[in-house]
């Protein structure tokens, strides 16, 4: 690109009279340049107009658009019976989704990480999920919970009669928070396994021989260490778990009733279904005001526990 | 005689066996769907919901798959997520490397501002700003076109993720060659193509199997921004297979399904080393 240095020696020009550390200055510009415009263009201004529109009566179909004031935010407080339901339900399924989450893969993550046959093959089907969309786990996961059938036709074979799992408000809830749940297992345990690697194995020998045994050793030897790591585990299955938005559309639609209406669905119905794009901006704000305040929060606490492992 | 040794073995490895008995038990709900799912897209309609339900199909049918390229244009949508997913991870790499680099080792006024206030947005759901990202769209007339859905990724949180891989790998290779080559006068950017991505194979790789599927995964965006069949990425076409009252037309869904699958899944398990440590990497933070 730039390559002067190939050019016989006359008058130097601008470039050639600039030392080292002055090209990088210019080159360093020039390298973050795309990323840096792109996350402006498309990160950075929606960003700032999110908390305009939310400041506005918006409507995407007929294209009004009319100042508001907190109007948006007056109504999500006093005037919507829907957005209580909304806040409940998104903290039932991240208060369900995060423990049954971290506690499979928790489990997993020490199992697999000692020397065992089969380990990989393990590792590889608890990871398959991961990998797969979020579009066609839910769908799967419909089919298998149907009514009378996938699941239920199982539960019968042994005289179980099952629940009608997703027309079942608790039900519904219950298959949601479950199924999306080991979806992202198998994410959270290599994480983990990552870093229980990273642990001296005399530490566990020592304690074995001291009579400790394999849960004494999980609470008071292993977990103890990896504890900055279990908690980024937990931020990132929290904030996963309020962007369950592809889950809920194809699962349940936000149903029965609106028993499975959590805010990321309830922001897309807004917006998209009856094109209320200026109180649904006013949803996405506070959407955003809890994904930050969830990252200061473990950035905090982070920063504590890391002084204490050093 | 031999019932007394496997007895005995049992007695000896018992907590072996409960572990495996443990994990197979464990690893149901994460394999089971996988299996039901296509041995059911084998079924015919009847064999669906017959009762009682079996592990494998009577007879296997491929009527399904058939129907599937009747239904929607299937060939069309498969290939639309080929290419954006394609695209979107061709310019991730580019514009990643290119910025983890020179954030791992050039030194320009503002470099830490600017790389806090990207990282910052790292795990901003992308429905925050779905909204104005719609809005914006539609005045540049962009909707029902590829080019938001190839782009989006490549600066949301996905594509600040691979620019931190990039510099965090950076920040781990030693600097005496570059310097050494800085002497030989080379430029910065003749380092970062003869000397940096070599290195950095690694962290391209990663960055390369996390783009392509998260982005063949990508569901709000072209949600939102496509509602053209013709236009549909896979995961949009998915959800296309229902009868005119909106019930699902299972056969054909699961068949679309497994179609969709299947090719990831398939080359997971060929590559499920650089899979998984490609996650690991997005791990360590």
């Amino acid at each position: 690109m730039l390559d002067v240095t190939a050019e016989p020696r006359t008058e130097p020009n601008f470039w050639q009279r600039l030392n080292l550390r002055q090209k990088d200055q210019i080159f360093g510009y020039l390298f973050v340049a795309p990323q840096t415009i792109g996350f402006l263009l498309f990160v950075l201004v929606p960003l700032v107009m999110v908390f305009v529109f939310a400041t506005q009566h918006r409507n995407l179909l007929a294209g009004t658009v009319e100042p508001a004031g907190f109007a948006n935010f007056e109504r999500m407080l006093n005037d919507d019976p829907f957005f209580d339901t909304v806040l409940r339900n998104s903290l039932v399924f991240a208060t369900g989704l995060v423990p049954i989450n971290i506690a499979i893969a928790l489990t997993l993550s020490i199992i697999l990480t000692r020397q065992m046959r089969g380990a990989i093959i393990f590792r590889t089907l608890f990871f398959a999920p991961v990998i797969t969309s979020a579009v066609a786990w839910a769908i799967v996961w419909r089919f298998l919970l149907q009514g009378d059938q996938g699941i239920n036709a199982f539960l019968e074979l042994v005289g179980i009669d099952g629940p009608n799992w997703l027309r079942e408000p608790n039900w519904a809830m219950f298959s949601v928070i479950f199924s999306r749940a080991i979806k992202g297992v198998g994410l959270n345990m290599i994480i983990l396994m990552a870093a229980l690697q990273n642990i001296p194995e005399d530490y566990n020998d020592a304690a074995a021989v001291d009579g400790a045994n394999a849960f004494q050793r999980a609470r008071f030897i292993t977990i103890p260490l990896i504890m900055p790591t279990l908690m980024l585990v937990v931020l990132i299955t929290l904030i996963g778990s309020l962007k369950a938005f592809d889950h809920i559309l194809l699962m349940t639609q936000g149903g029965p009733g609106n028993a499975t209406n959590v805010l990321v669905y309830y922001i897309y119905f807004q917006g998209f279904r009856i094109f209320q794009t200026g109180y649904a901006s006013s949803l996405a704000v506070i959407l955003f005001a809890i994904t930050m305040t969830a990252t200061l929060v473990q950035w905090l606490l982070r920063r504590r526990f890391s002084y204490e492992e050093r | 005689m031999k019932n007394a040794n496997l007895g005995d073995w049992i007695r000896q490895n018992a907590n072996v066996i409960a572990m495996y008995v443990f994990l197979i038990i464990v690893a149901l709900p994460f394999v089971f769907p996988f299996w039901w799912m296509i041995t059911s897209s084998f079924k015919s309609t009847n064999d669906i919901f017959s009762f009682p339900p079996t592990l494998l199909p009577d007879t296997w049918k491929l009527e399904n798959y058939i129907s599937v390229f009747d239904l929607q244009p299937f060939m069309r949508q498969f290939w639309n997520s080929v290419y954006t997913a394609s695209a979107t991870t061709f310019i991730t790499l580019f514009c990643a490397s290119l910025a983890g680099y020179a954030f791992s080792r050039l030194e320009f006024r503002g470099r830490n501002l600017i790389f806090l206030l990207i990282v910052s947005a790292i795990l901003m759901p992308s429905e925050v700003t779905i909204i104005p990202v719609f809005t914006y769209m539609q005045e540049l007339d962009l909707v029902n076109s590829h080019i938001p859905i190839i782009l989006l990724p490549v600066f949301g949180s996905q594509g600040v993720v691979a620019a931190y891989i990039m510099r965090q790998y950076c920040l781990g290779i030693p600097t005496e060659l570059e310097e050494a080559a800085l002497l030989d006068g080379l430029s910065r950017w003749g380092i970062y193509r003869r000397i940096v991505l070599p290195l950095a194979r690694p962290a391209l790789i990663a960055i390369a199997i996390l783009s392509f599927l998260n982005s063949w995964n990508l569901f709000l965006e072209p949600l939102v921004l496509i509602n053209d069949p013709q236009m549909f990425t896979l995961p949009l076409a998915l959800r296309g297979y229902v009868d005119p009252y909106g019930q699902p037309l299972w056969g054909e869904q699961l068949a679309a399904t497994t179609m969709s699958v299947v090719p990831v899944l398939i080359i997971y398990i060929f590559a499920q080393r650089h899979v998984v440590e490609s996650f690991a990497f997005s791990g360590v933070k």
